[in-house]
């Protein structure tokens, strides 16, 4: 029987498992899945639970609800990958040999990566919001803060979701609001890009709302540390911004699974083909999600994409066939704005967010880089979905794979 | 669009990066230089060196590797090329703006 192996059982490779359990059936394949841990989480729901907009019931569900009952689920700590010997040692001196891998093993924050993040004030006065024990932390200050300066700072890309610390900001605009306490809140957007965002055209309508929101933004801030005493951010250039409440999204990194095993780059992640999604170094390992270090974003709608593409691109690999090179680098996120309303953006490798509608042409009914209710209840819809279908495998009506470009107000065809 | 510089006519785009690395001389990146305030060192040279070295080899720029490159540190780097020093030095260096952000 032949092998099949994927690391970690979060977005992306519970989708693999139950995309592949339909198409490598037994006596001729086994599928194992691995991962440590016993929750899954519904990552984007972190943004909601500072602001008790979801409680942690929301968010949490057990791994083995979503992994398919004739894939084999390991609850182990993976010591390293040996791919020249298609090995993977797990903790306790267990091996498992496969004929095919899929890295799944995410992305993570990192705040030891910047001196004094993750000192005497962490989770004090200093939050990060991309753990599940941050978000709760924060909730719990966030009730019984008086006021003052909030910053909400990114210390360098790439970061899982970069829209989240936009959102984070414009949800915290509205809650202080609704507690009539927002003359009370000073809100800064603390970012090492010159803008509020990576593209252009989304840039200019974010920033308008950040305007709209009085909140502040201090651009190209290159965070060298925190001090703890002072309670400042201070960066590379000497310049210093003070904080009451920090909200920081820390460096994210891969898995050290990947330094042990020696297949990562400075950050942890796994070289792979963009088009393809096939690590660069080794024929039969495949990565898909945060894991990798295609310059997509670090998203669950980008490894959604992924995997209808990598599903083929495996049974070709099997069949001994020219892999597809397909993957275009789509990801389609909404954006909280505060309010009771989101934006939507739809874009790839090549094409910026614009406006339009979604995800049918001229009609919508959402409306892509405008703010409006429909778009903030498709986000609030999405928990939904992503329990009930994305994370099953099943393919989302009319939204494709790689991403459409009819719709959108393009002013010319050219690249980003 | 095009511009002169140092006597010569450059090809840039609407951020002001060069588009063909061909045009670019120690002139042209001395006068892009002067345009963002700054007169160039023997150490600015070598940081610049280093990243049309990393440019040419297709590695994709960051502060961050920059920082671990041995050539320079990040509060050197900030100390030579002051507020944004990759988008600065890249520009000085006649090639692309990073695109380390996604």
């Amino acid at each position: 029987m032949k092998q099949l192996v994927i690391l970690g059982a979060g977005t992306a490779g519970t989708m693999m498992a139950n995309h592949l359990h339909h198409e490598l059936k037994h006596p001729d394949w086994q599928i194992t899945i691995v991962d440590e841990k016993e929750e899954h989480h519904y990552q984007p729901g972190y943004l909601f639970l500072p602001f008790d907009i979801y409680t942690p019931e929301d968010i949490v569900k057990r791994i083995d609800e979503f992994i398919p009952k004739d894939v084999k689920l390991m609850r182990t700590k993976i010591n390293r990958i040996v791919p020249s010997e298609n090995k993977v040692e797990l903790a306790g001196g267990d091996v498992l040999n496969y004929d095919l891998l899929i890295v799944a093993t995410g992305a993570k924050i990192a705040p030891e990566e910047v001196s004094g993040m993750d000192g005497e004030e962490w989770h004090k006065s200093v939050f990060d919001f991309y753990t599940f024990e941050g978000a709760l932390a924060l909730r719990n200050k966030l009730r019984e803060w008086e006021g003052g300066k909030l910053v909400v700072h990114i210390t360098e890309m790439p970061i899982k979701c970069p829209v989240a610390p936009l959102e984070f900001a414009f949800l915290a605009d509205s809650f202080f609001k609704n507690k009539h306490m927002r003359d009370k809140v000073e809100i800064t957007y603390v970012t090492p890009l010159s803008g509020a965002f990576t593209k252009p055209k989304a840039t200019e309508a974010l920033e308008h709302l950040l305007h709209e929101k009085h909140i502040n933004i201090e651009s190209d801030f290159a965070i060298e540390s925190v001090d703890n005493e002072k309670k400042e951010i201070v960066d590379y250039g000497g310049r210093s911004i003070p904080f009451d409440i920090l909200v920081t999204v820390p460096t994210n990194k891969g898995d050290e699974l990947m330094e042990r095993s020696g297949m990562g780059d400075d950050l942890n992640y796994v070289p792979t083909n963009k088009a393809t999604l096939q690590s660069k170094e080794y024929e039969n390992v495949f990565v898909l999600g945060d894991a990798s270090n295609i310059p997509a974003s670090k998203a669950g709608s980008v490894a959604h994409f992924e995997a209808e593409i990598l599903t083929e691109n495996i049974l070709r690999y099997i069949k001994g066939e020219p892999l597809k090179e397909e993957f275009d680098g789509h990801a389609n996120c909404f954006i909280e704005t505060g309010g009771g309303k989101a934006l939507l953006i739809d874009f790839n490798y090549t094409h910026e967010p614009v406006e339009g509608t979604f995800p049918f042409p001229g009609v919508g009914p959402l409306r892509l880089l405008k703010e409006s209710r429909m778009n903030h209840m498709g986000k609030l819809a999405f928990r939904w979905i992503y329990w009930n279908v994305l994370l099953k495998g099943t393919h989302i009506p009319f939204v494709s794979a790689t991403m459409s470009e009819s719709g959108k107000h393009y002013e010319t065809k050219e690249t980003v | 669009m095009e511009k002169t510089i140092a006597g010569k006519t450059i090809t840039v785009n609407e951020e002001g990066y060069l588009t063909n690395f061909s045009q670019w001389d120690q002139q042209v990146g001395e006068a892009l230089a002067a345009e963002a305030g700054l007169a160039l060192t023997p150490r600015h040279w070598e940081v610049i060196k280093y990243l049309q070295d990393e440019q040419k080899a297709q590695v994709a720029l960051s502060i961050r590797r920059v920082g671990k490159s041995g050539v320079v540190d990040i509060k050197e780097f900030y100390a030579l090329f002051p507020v944004a020093p990759l988008k600065t030095a890249t520009k000085i260096a006649g090639i692309p703006k990073p695109a380390s952000c996604i």
